[in-house]
């Protein structure tokens, strides 16, 4: 059974519609101790299946741990959102409820190299010349 | 978690992780979560709730002693 529901996937496939630049989902699962990797890796086909311009890959945290440990990856699921450039943007654990509305606005705003921050956040963060860790920690909704 | 992602693209120096903390309860204990959603940057500064982007752009410089 597909876990994005029938009512919504037109509204999902509507919202991927004018995708610009390829966009790769990079997935990382483990086979055992994962309640979540198999879900997630159905969710993200089925987006993937949504638009020609996306793209799911699937590595093994443990037999692929060289480009895990290069995505900073260090528990799974993973998911690494990216074009030719990696931006930094991460979800650690399933994107689904509320999360999966920002999955969809993300890979929108990745495809097209748009964050849409105004001038004065962007002077702001202009100032960010050492590594930042954002980690926003939530619950499913 | 949009504004942590936008931040990130912004910035090469960001990176943002939405951490869905039911399937990690150790990071759920590691900063003691009591309410969601909870903001942290570089293990030095927190944020609980939403924020506007103008705060949270704050907040990521405050981590930094900017």
């Amino acid at each position: 059974m597909p876990i994005i529901k029938d009512s919504d996937r037109k509204a999902v496939q509507d919202a991927l519609a004018d995708l610009s630049t390829p966009v790769e989902m990079i997935l990382f699962t483990r086979a055992q101790d994962c309640e979540y990797c198999e879900p997630t890796r159905e969710l993200l086909g089925e987006v993937a299946a949504l638009s020609p311009k996306i793209t799911l890959k699937v590595h093994d945290l443990d037999k692929d741990a060289g480009l895990a440990a290069t995505y900073g990856v260090d528990k799974v699921p993973a998911l690494v959102l990216r074009n030719e450039k990696d931006y930094g943007i991460r979800f650690f654990g399933i994107p689904a409820g509320y999360e999966f509305s920002t999955l969809i606005d993300d890979i929108k705003d990745v495809s097209r190299e748009q964050h849409g921050l105004s001038a004065p956040i962007l002077e702001q963060l202009a100032k960010v010349n050492r590594p930042v860790h954002i980690q926003v920690l939530v619950t499913p909704s | 978690m949009r504004t942590a992602h936008k931040f990130a693209m912004a910035n090469e120096y960001i990176t943002a992780d939405m951490v869905e903390v039911t399937e990690f309860p150790e990071i759920a204990q590691r900063y003691r979560v009591q309410g969601v959603p909870l903001t942290v940057i570089n293990e030095t500064v927190n944020v609980l709730g939403s924020v506007p982007e103008d705060e949270f752009a704050r907040k990521v410089l405050e981590a930094l002693g900017k």
